[in-house]
């Protein structure tokens, strides 16, 4: 190859499942995978309106989810209700503060920093943005990698719940605010999903790629 | 509408479009142990582990027993002046289920249990598909969505979820780990092993193509 190119400039098409390279038939756009029957597209359909269907609902989740309780304490004196932001500042103290940091940056800095993150990778392949292609990637694949981690706040309430049953001393229930939460985690996951990172690419015209 | 048409693949196989950029290149030759990545964007484009097959075949028989053991003892349980309980992760989505929290309940059930299970399980019948030559239909299939099963499949992040809960739960009464704890860890690195062992293009290489052409 002489000039380094996309493929989709070429008319071809490489298979997200298997990798195999391969051109649509004639007369034919697109096409599935010979090898292994996955439906071939240049770019993901509907990527960018998906991706944005996918955020807004989970910024639209994130309101309630940090708003309703995720935890309610029942004991003799009365029930307790917690909210996410509560349960960092409850376990905040000198030996469990590196827990409260954990549970702060995974439930209420991830998730921001996701939607965020999305949107702005959403404006920019909008915009057809002709730069910093290399740290958008970067920033695609750590939105990536990290989103799982805010699941870590609806498993810490699922077991504190199940164990701390200790009636009538003092029970622990899951608040209206946990499925919220969990929407917010999995409609981000979904996002990631469904972007197409090639998308950031497009606009880079080709004599221009970098190697290294 | 009839199912579109069968692409027709290019005839050099080293080429290939990296997945998060486009760049069309040839993969060059890679020894065992090693792997190639994307000039343009650094997108791990191949990895050839040694000995992939048998290495996936011992890891995920290790893990199956692993998450057999591990979900069917107690993870973490307290005692206090005199009253004990405990719970198996099962026992938390089940509580959760039973306490008007289904949706919630059903994803850490799929997160913590089935999923794992899954990609265990898919893996497994993988690496046993893939000795015969050529490899079967379901062999791709399984290798497929593999990848979305490791996507969902969140043991790693449920064990910081539980080692935080014994925390909080220490303030209030004496906490027990129990032994799936220990196993759940284990499985962690046994499961990072067995993904980083996978060789994707061996196996695509050896599975029978869906358009029936020749290999």
């Amino acid at each position: 190859m002489s000039a380094p190119a996309n493929a989709m400039a070429l008319g071809l098409q490489g298979c997200e499942a298997c990798g195999l390279v391969s051109r649509p038939a004639p007369g034919a756009v697109e096409g599935r995978c010979p090898r292994c029957d996955e439906e071939l597209s240049f770019r993901k359909h509907g990527s960018i309106q998906r991706t944005w269907a996918f955020v807004m609902a989970a910024a639209i989740c994130y309101v309630p989810a940090n708003f309703l309780p995720v935890l309610a304490t029942a004991s003799p004196s009365g029930t307790d209700y917690d909210t996410i932001l509560q349960g960092v500042v409850l376990l905040w103290s000198p030996t469990g503060w590196p827990l409260s940091i954990i549970v702060l940056i995974a439930s209420i800095i991830i998730p921001s920093a996701k939607i965020i993150a999305l949107g702005y990778l959403l404006v920019s392949v909008q915009r057809g943005s002709n730069l910093h292609h290399h740290q958008r990637v970067r920033l695609y694949r750590m939105v990536e990698l990290i989103g799982r981690w805010s699941m870590v706040d609806v498993f810490v309430d699922t077991f504190t719940a199940a164990l701390v049953q200790l009636q009538p001393l003092m029970s622990v229930e899951p608040g209206p605010g946990l499925v919220f939460f969990a929407a917010v985690v999995v409609l981000t996951m979904l996002a990631v999903r469904s972007f197409d990172p090639r998308f950031i690419w497009d606009s880079q015209v080709p004599t221009r790629a970098t190697h290294g | 509408m009839s199912a579109p048409e069968y692409n027709v693949p290019v005839a050099d196989t080293a080429l290939t479009a990296c997945p998060d950029c486009d760049l069309l290149q040839r993969l060059p030759d890679v020894p065992p142990g090693g792997a190639a990545h994307c000039p343009r964007c650094d997108r791990e484009l191949l990895r050839r582990p040694a000995n992939s097959r048998e290495r996936v075949l011992a890891l995920t028989v290790a893990a199956a027993i692993l998450w057999i053991v591990a979900n069917s003892v107690p993870m973490l349980g307290l005692t206090v002046i005199g009253y004990q309980a405990s719970t198996t992760v099962m026992g938390g989505a089940i509580h959760l289920w039973t306490h008007d929290q289904q949706v919630v309940a059903v994803l850490i059930l799929f997160t913590a249990v089935v999923a794992p299970a899954l990609q265990i399980g898919f893996l497994l019948a993988v690496s046993l598909g893939t000795g015969r030559v050529p490899a079967p239909r379901w062999v791709g299939v399984m290798i497929r969505h593999q990848p979305t099963l490791v996507e969902w499949s969140m043991i790693e992040v449920m064990m910081i979820g539980v080692l935080v809960a014994l925390i909080k739960i220490a303030e209030l009464a004496n906490v027990v780990p129990g032994l799936a704890l220990y196993l759940l860890a284990g499985l962690i690195f046994v499961l990072a092993g067995m993904q980083s062992s996978i060789d994707r293009r061996a196996i695509w290489e050896s599975v029978s193509w869906a358009s029936g052409a020749p290999r």
